[in-house]
């Protein structure tokens, strides 16, 4: 691995590749060329009577934009409890109890390996749809329950991402805190962590990309999320030729999303080999 | 195997844990049938993934700059774009577009979730062929120029086999998000792993069991991945690189 892609060696050993590319851009332009094409295409063989492709997806657009809006907070949500939980299960690994990192070892590698839609599954079937507290009834929506089922992955990743930033700094580092008296707690809050957080932004952002496509899974498990609108549009509408404009519509607004956090990423890895 | 069965049946009767897919003989035919077409899933996009992501990652290196920034443009765009999305489009906006043969369609939803998945994973692959081709030491590469192969002999013959090597780790990695990716089949219902689970469970109402053994399931394959490869690495390696 060190090898195939030493800008990221140390930093993120597992998953590395998923980020690094270093293609131009142009390429969003491109797309959006493409999309334009083929809504002026649909435009063209749309019967005479009904109104134009583009016209129902300008129509569309403000519902869509809702449903995308939640997928942002979706992923937000996630990316929140997911990266809380996954520094406690990270420095649960780093721990010098032995049980401990065991354990977190096991459960890191447990939701790292599991797939993103079976986690949901999961977490949508087995957690209440309410739970009584103080005498009161309070209800879990479906999007909460779809945001911890997301968390879970990310939790795991983040943990590993610590882990990676953490044996990434030099032991040299260790051993001279040692030497300054400094002890193990003190070393790894004073002078390790605060190092870490820069490694990890990276992966950390590309996690959150990575996330932000996924939010795309709670449609199937029922959560009213853009791609459940995206249904109900083309079902309501009942046109063939609207199915390929809208679908690219939804595929561009994910590429401009995602596309500019994927290219700061690679910006922000290239300046940590420089350094 | 009857012993297995009348053990699970026993667990039932005894501690309300109903695993009906090992002593239900129509419920064990789905779970099997659900385990060999997620492999059969898994198997195709590999093959196809790899084909296509060499064969990319050899355009990425070629003269024409229109050709460079084609491939650029679809490894960006299946990259940056959520995996589900382009399932659906392929699925629902594509397939009833294309033509039909014989009054059926030219594929169906296995044959689009093949098609979605290994293009999504050939645009991965890419990335980490071009990594490897990247390792590849320029000497090496100048040798077997100047031994009179082609462009062509020289990547099939001289940079593939050094570039698969070194990329190894990354291509395991790469192949357990496939297993893991082969899920979202079941939402245009390709009876896979886990849309078979489904099935047991909404009959049965044995969710939590179902969710255990499936997760035990996939966990199961891709620690089985992971010891197949790190075998194939050591037996791949290259002498004089690494430790």
């Amino acid at each position: 691995m060190a090898r195939a892609a030493p800008a990221r060696a140390g930093i993120r050993p597992v998953n590395a590749l998923r980020t690094g590319s270093v293609f131009g851009g142009r390429t969003g332009m491109a797309l959006a060329c493409a999309l334009v094409a083929s809504v002026a295409l649909a435009q063209l063989q749309a019967p005479a009577a009904k109104p134009g492709v583009f016209a129902l997806l300008v129509k569309w657009t403000p519902l869509l934009a809702e449903g995308f809006v939640f997928n942002l907070v979706i992923s937000a949500g996630a990316m929140l409890v997911g990266t809380l939980a996954g520094a406690l299960l990270g420095l649960a690994r780093l721990s010098s109890r032995r049980t401990l990192r065991n354990g977190s070892w096991i459960v890191m590698q447990f939701f790292r390996n599991a797939p993103w839609l079976v986690l949901l599954f999961f977490v949508m079937y087995l957690l209440p749809f309410e739970f009584h507290w103080n005498g009161r009834v309070v209800p879990i929506p479906d999007w909460v329950k779809a945001t911890l089922g997301l968390a879970l992955p990310i939790m795991a990743n983040v943990a590993e991402i610590l882990r990676g930033a953490v044996q990434s700094i030099p032991t040299a580092q260790w051993e001279a805190a040692r030497s300054l008296a400094f002890t193990r707690r003190q070393t790894l809050w004073l002078i390790i962590l605060p190092q870490c957080v820069r490694r990890m932004l990276p992966p950390w952002m590309n996690w959150y990309a990575i996330l932000t496509m996924a939010t795309t899974l709670a449609s199937i498990v029922g959560v009213a999320e853009v791609m459940t609108l995206v249904g109900r549009v083309t079902n309501a509408e009942g046109r063939t030729d609207l199915l390929i404009p809208i679908y690219s519509y939804v595929l561009l607004w994910f590429f401009v999303y995602c596309y500019p956090i994927a290219r700061l990423t690679r910006r922000l890895e290239a300046r940590l080999v420089e350094r | 195997m009857d012993e297995i069965a009348h053990w699970f049946a026993w667990l039932h009767q005894t501690t309300g844990i109903k695993l009906t897919i090992f002593y239900d003989a129509y419920d064990r035919t789905r779970f099997i049938k659900g385990f060999l077409t997620t492999l059969e899933l898994s198997a195709y996009c590999l093959a196809g993934s790899l084909a296509l992501g060499a064969l990319l990652a050899w355009l990425r290196g070629g003269r024409s700059a229109l050709v460079r920034r084609a491939v650029a443009g679809f490894v960006e765009l299946f990259r940056n774009t959520p995996p589900l999305v382009q399932l659906y489009f392929f699925y629902f906006a594509l397939g009833p577009v294309l033509p039909r043969v014989a009054g059926a369609p030219i594929l169906g939803s296995f044959g689009w979730a093949v098609v979605s998945l290994t293009l999504l994973e050939s645009a991965f692959a890419a990335e980490i062929f071009r990594a490897g081709i990247e390792a590849v030491p320029r000497t090496t590469v100048e040798a077997a120029e100047s031994l009179g192969f082609s462009r062509l002999q020289t990547y099939m013959l001289v940079v593939l086999p050094l570039a698969v090597r070194v990329t190894m780790p990354a291509m395991t990695s790469n192949l357990v998000n496939l297993v893991k990716t082969t899920t979202l089949a079941y939402a245009i219902a390709v009876p896979e792993l886990l849309y078979m689970s489904a099935q047991v469970w909404s009959e049965q109402v044995n969710v939590p069991e179902m969710m255990v053994v499936l997760l035990i399931a996939y966990v199961g394959i891709v620690g089985l991945i992971n010891e197949v490869m790190q075998w194939l690495e050591r037996r791949l390696r290259v002498p004089g690189f690494g430790q």
